[in-house]
């Protein structure tokens, strides 16, 4: 017999359910007012006074049917326009990077309103393309799904996650297209044709 | 402050157990069939994206953000449902208490009914009962909260599925990566095994560390029964005097 390690382990997850936004977005759940202030409504602080460029992504979560789910919630996480994240010396004070945003309960389509975020560097020096972490929930979704919104005109080539990803037609499914000055498209497919590509990060 | 003999950033997250964690397509929990994707996971090493998290300060909170009974009450009124408090810790993977951890909690009255627009069970809406909180822990990583204890109520999935009490939590650690949200459960319940959505768990223990025994230490005498339940996120491999408490 050896020692015990003692380590914990990390608490089983649970989908978030139909009435997830009860919790996270009460506005959106029809209860307006229930907080004085709601988390993550916006990533800006003061949108007039943030740095860089303001871009709008437009997109749908996609079941295995095609359908553009209603219920799912999303937040996402980015660095600022100088590549540095809320918290770090020297960040924006105008951005907090998070936001959470649900689909329109008629269209199914979402839209994030936010910082085009700057490159980053990762381990060893490596240059990591501009991107924004995303995270998804829904009922059906037993574990919230991680991946990663990049944009069709930056240079991507060089970043080492897509750079991992063997099947190089998928490397598509994190690309936001450009539809105009500032905007962009990013659908989500959970699974099937086109599947976006999650992460275990 | 520099601390002499830290050891060096070994960095990331502890990744987490997926043979632990449920699996995405469980058919049993027919909603998932078509919201799992079908191929595999891509592995990869987190970065400042993952590391790093928002920042959520005291100031952010209200009075009665952690008082379920009276937040949504009228002046004077309170919900009706057993009273009882949910009190617990936030802990890593490594022991150590998350401290500055953001909880939201959501859940249903005492009947089952949640105050949700798309929500249509029978059962009546409690004038006095929103059904959401939240707070931050304490140092320790700490927290507590009070509330009604939820009702069951049917859902459909199979013919006759019920979904036993339960109290949804979200919680935000120190970086994305740790972000999760799952569910309590309240001991004794006997719809816990018929469960399709507790089914999807893997083992019997995963099933127990969400499951809130009572705590009769912690009650308020004839006021309010309690609960205990700790939650655990992903470990971060640094040493203590690394894990700075803002996030970062």
């Amino acid at each position: 017999m050896s020692q015990k390690l003692n380590t914990l382990i990390e608490s089983a997850s649970q989908t978030a359910g139909p009435y997830v936004h009860i919790g996270l977005m009460p506005t959106y759940a029809g209860n307006a007012g229930y907080y004085d202030e709601e988390i993550g409504t916006t990533p800006f602080l003061d949108e007039g006074n943030a740095k860089g460029e303001i871009v709008e992504i437009v997109g749908s979560v996609f079941d295995g049917t095609g359908w553009a789910m209603r219920d799912a919630l999303i937040e996402s996480w980015q660095c600022d326009a100088s590549g540095l994240f809320a918290g770090a010396e020297g960040s924006d004070p105008a951005f907090t990077g998070h936001c959470r945003f649900a689909a329109d309960a008629d269209s199914g389509e979402f839209t994030l309103r936010t910082v085009k975020p700057a490159p980053t560097t990762g381990r060893g020096g490596v240059k990591l393309a501009p991107h924004i972490s995303l995270w998804v929930v829904a009922r059906g979704i037993n574990i919230g799904l991680q991946t990663r919104i990049y944009f069709e005109d930056e240079d991507n080539s060089n970043d080492p996650l897509l750079n991992r990803i063997e099947q190089r037609p998928r490397v598509d499914t994190l690309i936001a297209k450009k539809t105009g000055d500032g905007k962009y498209r990013f659908d989500i497919r959970l699974q099937g044709a086109g599947e976006t590509v999650f992460l275990d990060i | 402050m520099s601390i002499p003999n830290t050891p060096p950033k070994s960095g990331g997250y502890i990744p987490r157990d997926r043979n632990w964690q449920p699996d995405a397509l469980t058919p049993p929990y027919k909603t998932s069939i078509k919201r799992s994707p079908q191929s595999a996971l891509l592995s990869f090493p987190s970065t400042l994206s993952e590391e790093t998290s928002p920042v959520f300060g005291h100031h952010l909170l209200g009075e009665l953000d952690n008082d379920l009974i009276h937040n949504y009450a009228q002046a004077g009124e309170s919900a009706i449902g057993p009273r009882i408090i949910v009190h617990g810790r936030v802990l890593d993977e490594l022991g150590r208490g998350v401290p500055g951890a953001l909880l939201e909690f959501w859940q249903a009255n005492a009947g089952g009914r949640y105050r949700h627009k798309k929500e249509s069970y029978l059962a009546p809406l409690d004038p006095n009962f929103g059904g959401c909180g939240r707070t931050i822990t304490g140092e320790d990583g700490s927290y507590e909260f009070r509330t009604i204890q939820p009702g069951p109520y049917p859902w459909p999935n199979g013919m006759n599925d019920w979904r036993p009490a339960h109290i949804h939590f979200s919680i935000f650690g120190h970086g994305f990566a740790q972000r999760l949200i799952t569910q309590m459960y309240f001991e004794g319940d006997p719809h816990i095994k018929l469960c399709p959505i507790v089914g999807i768990l893997k083992t019997q223990a995963a099933i127990d560390a969400l499951t809130a025994p009572l705590d009769m230490n912690r009650t308020v005498p004839m006021d309010s029964r309690a609960f205990k339940f700790d939650i655990v996120l992903r470990g971060q491999r640094q040493t203590y005097f690394e894990n700075r408490k803002e996030g970062l």
